[in-house]
């Protein structure tokens, strides 16, 4: 199943993770201390958002990291930007309809 | 576009609401008339290339409005309105979905809330959407691209017959 990168970023506790580790990169056990959660709890989120790809694991000695993968998140920018285009170019057309109106009003 | 106009555009992805807000240079009454008539919603509401087309609208409460977004090669992608609640300019909320041809929506669908204010001859809107889904916005994002690819593509067809004139 491909997952929905907004859903990933529904969840309130995912986004808490995310600005964590936009900072450094860090272990679950580290990640966990930061919730009122457990640490299997802090493995599910993480593990979606591996799916996602928003978040990367680096294996350090016995430690696994998990840094955020920016790129992804920029995509998320991206797609944002095009649905503000969406509108602009839908309220430029807009305005020239009203500039008509007013005319055929006069 | 004047730019004199505000456009402020955010998304509130978790509570899955698009809010926009935008100032035009015309009083409320052609404002308003130009997001509740179909005759003017048809001239704005598809981007270019696309177009859009009402084939009927019933504008009161419980009252619909049915119509189709044609990108350049014909292919119509139809949607239903059903009017929610009406304040005569001043606001009024509407059920969104994509259909078929024989107006049958396709659910989820997404809650549109107009609001309407005048001051000095400049009228804002103020339009939030609630998508039940944001897959859904992805859905009318493509459709929107996909109609400017293939007006790009119909413009260089035009310039590669031009140039071997």
């Amino acid at each position: 199943m491909r997952r929905d990168i907004f859903q990933a970023i529904a969840d309130p506790t995912r986004r808490a993770i995310i600005t964590l580790i936009a900072l450094q990169a860090m272990t679950p056990n580290a990640i966990a201390d930061n919730f009122h959660t457990t640490r299997q709890s802090v493995s599910k989120h993480l593990r979606i958002l591996s799916e996602c790809e928003l978040v990367k694991q680096e294996q350090k000695g016995r430690e696994i990291y998990y840094s955020l993968e920016i790129k992804k998140l920029k995509e998320v920018d991206k797609w944002l930007d095009q649905f503000r285009k969406l509108w602009e170019t839908r309220f430029n057309q807009l305005d020239n309809v009203l500039a008509t109106m007013k005319k055929q009003k006069k | 576009m004047n730019n004199d106009l505000l456009f402020d555009f955010t998304v509130d992805k978790p509570a899955k609401t698009v809010y926009i807000t935008r100032e035009f240079d015309a009083e409320l009454p052609l404002v308003w008339d130009a997001f509740t008539k179909a005759e003017f919603i048809d001239q704005w509401i598809a981007p270019k290339p696309m177009t859009a087309k009402t084939k009927y609208q019933d504008f009161k409460v419980g009252g619909k409005r049915f119509y189709a977004m044609i990108s350049p090669d014909g292919q119509k992608r139809w949607a239903i309105q059903e009017y929610t609640s009406i304040t005569p300019k001043t606001n009024f909320k509407m059920h969104n979905a994509f259909a078929d041809e024989n107006e049958n929506p396709e659910l989820p669908g997404s809650e549109w809330d107009h609001t309407f204010s005048e001051e000095n001859g400049t009228t804002k809107v103020r339009i939030t959407i609630y998508n039940e889904s944001l897959e859904r916005m992805e859905k009318i994002l493509d459709g929107f691209t996909q109609g400017m690819k293939m007006s790009l593509s119909n413009l260089e067809n035009l310039l590669a017959t031009l140039s071997k004139k």
